[in-house]
């Protein structure tokens, strides 16, 4: 056991992990935080105060060059031209045949350059392919993962803790800056993974520790990688490797609104036309059971497969991510999944699984005019 | 609770005890397998009249992350199962060698017994 873990990366904030009594495991090559008091516990605590991931294993590709833009248009499947500066763009990276090489954020920085965010699993292969296909460009591909640290704070009170610690208004949804976070220069991103409120921050590793403990002062709890997945499948939201893969294009998987065909990426011209026969949905038990990744469905339409599954935390009830027959996709069908041979019983449910609490002090204020729905 | 090892327990090295009665044994899992396995959310118990074989899985319990094959210490056949885990899977976290215990066996074949490990051995196996 000690032999393998000294061949896994380490994140900066390694110490401030054990010290809250983290579960190391293997992720990706990393030695990562799974856990610390329970799954259930962090996932709840992000759902009603604040929570934050260490993410530090996830990589970064910086690419420059008059034409940067350009090149990310031709291997990025969203539209490069709508992302404003200073914005946040969600695409995913095909290659020719459409299959998914991974689903990524692109980040316009001030200086004209754009961060592209990559699962730490495709890391290498996002570079390398990034970097392959860059001939012709006058754009420069860079590894920048060994430049960054990166916390997500997510939950209703994230923005306020992190808004005490820095210098300067926070970005916007879908926008970044950069600001001055515990002392230190830091990316500060309006995004985040877990249908939360909330921002993400990228800053050098040698700051890491900085902000964690200022973030800790403010009342944020550390939250793991295993309750970072229970809430982003609660929110739908894709994992590379469960509900993508380059077995699936983007199509079937419901990521149709980010690839827009006519900017002409690797890959559209394989996704043009395409009706894909199976399409993901999420779906909910309406018994006992917890979905897995790999289970069998069954639909009045033909066969389907689970690619993420858990308890749900704030429903109490198995979840998951299916891809079934189109004829089978319509929220209210009646579904089946085999658990390891016990059939169990789901209904294709409306995405998201999970959505976001109004803000409570309007809502709940006997003072405060009533709300106009817009 | 604290990590604990009961010493009237015998133990399988796949993390399970069992406390013998007679021709009859209480089967669980032990402190360092609930442990591992983090907070227990699901726990649908075998059928009373199955049959386990030594070594083999007779259950499954879950956490929100994973599935755990639980392993039979000994052979025989399910007598009883603890029917207060489909409510409350969480006592076997709690209270792994108490309220936690997962089945009751008749069991089929006591010099079995000889295989399993004493308390001491099984820390000394944690340990290794």
């Amino acid at each position: 056991m000690s032999t393998a873990a000294q061949d896994l990366r380490q994140s900066p904030l390694r110490d401030r992990h054990t010290a809250a009594g983290a579960k190391l495991v293997p992720f990706a090559g990393w030695e990562m935080p799974v856990q610390y008091e329970g799954v259930r516990a962090e996932h709840v605590n992000v759902r009603a105060t604040a929570g934050m991931f260490d993410v530090s294993h996830m990589g970064e590709v910086r690419t420059s060059g008059p034409q940067a833009e350009d090149l990310l248009q031709r291997l990025l499947s969203n539209d490069l031209s709508k992302l404003a500066e200073d914005g946040a763009q969600y695409s995913v990276l095909c290659n020719e045949d459409g299959g998914v090489l991974d689903d990524l954020f692109t980040y316009r920085l001030d200086d004209g350059a754009f961060l592209t965010v990559t699962n730490a699993s495709n890391h290498e292969r996002d570079r390398d392919w990034m970097a392959g296909h860059a001939e012709g460009f006058e754009a420069t591909v860079e590894d920048a993962a060994a430049r960054y640290a990166m916390l997500a704070v997510q939950g209703p009170m994230a923005r306020g803790a992190v808004e005490a610690i820095t210098g300067g208004a926070l970005p916007k949804r879908m926008r970044t800056a950069t600001l001055e976070v515990a002392g230190g220069e830091t990316l500060v991103c309006g995004t985040g993974y877990t249908g939360e409120d909330g921002v993400e921050l990228l800053m050098p590793p040698a700051h890491a520790v900085a902000v964690w403990d200022a973030l800790l002062a403010e009342g944020v709890k550390p939250a793991g990688l295993g309750a970072r997945d229970t809430l982003r499948l609660e929110a739908c939201f894709h994992l590379y490797g469960n509900d993508l893969s380059v077995e699936r294009n983007p199509i079937e998987a419901g990521l149709g609104w980010i690839c827009k065909l006519d900017t002409q990426f690797i890959g559209s011209e394989a996704l043009e036309g395409v009706e894909p026969e199976q399409t993901l949905v999420p779906f909910a038990f309406t018994g006992p059971g917890i979905p897995r990744q790999g289970n069998a469905v069954s639909t009045a339409a033909g066969p389907g497969e689970v690619t993420s599954g858990t308890l749900s935390p704030c429903l109490n009830t198995g979840v998951g991510l299916a891809y079934v027959p189109k004829g089978a996709a319509e929220p209210g069908t009646a579904i089946e999944v085999d658990v390891r041979g016990k059939p169990r019983a789901a209904v294709v449910r409306e995405r998201p699984l999970y959505a976001k609490q109004p803000a409570r002090p309007a809502a709940h204020d006997p003072d405060s005019p009533p709300k106009k729905e817009s | 609770m604290a990590e604990t090892y009961p010493e009237d327990l015998k133990y399988h090295p796949e993390h399970d005890w069992t406390r013998i009665e007679g021709e009859e044994a209480t089967f669980g899992i032990t402190w360092y397998a609930q442990d591992a396995l983090g907070e227990v959310v699901f726990y649908d118990p075998p059928a009373v009249g199955a049959t386990v074989s030594k070594d083999q899985p007779y259950t499954e319990v879950e956490s929100v992350k994973a599935v755990s094959d639980v392993f039979a210490p000994l052979s025989g056949e399910i007598t009883a199962v603890n029917d207060k885990l489909s409510d409350s899977p969480e006592l076997i976290n709690s209270d792994p060698y108490g309220d936690g215990w997962l089945v009751k066996v008749k069991l089929s074949d006591t010099a079995e017994l000889e295989s399993l490990l004493d308390v001491n051995a099984y820390k000394g196996l944690l340990s290794s």
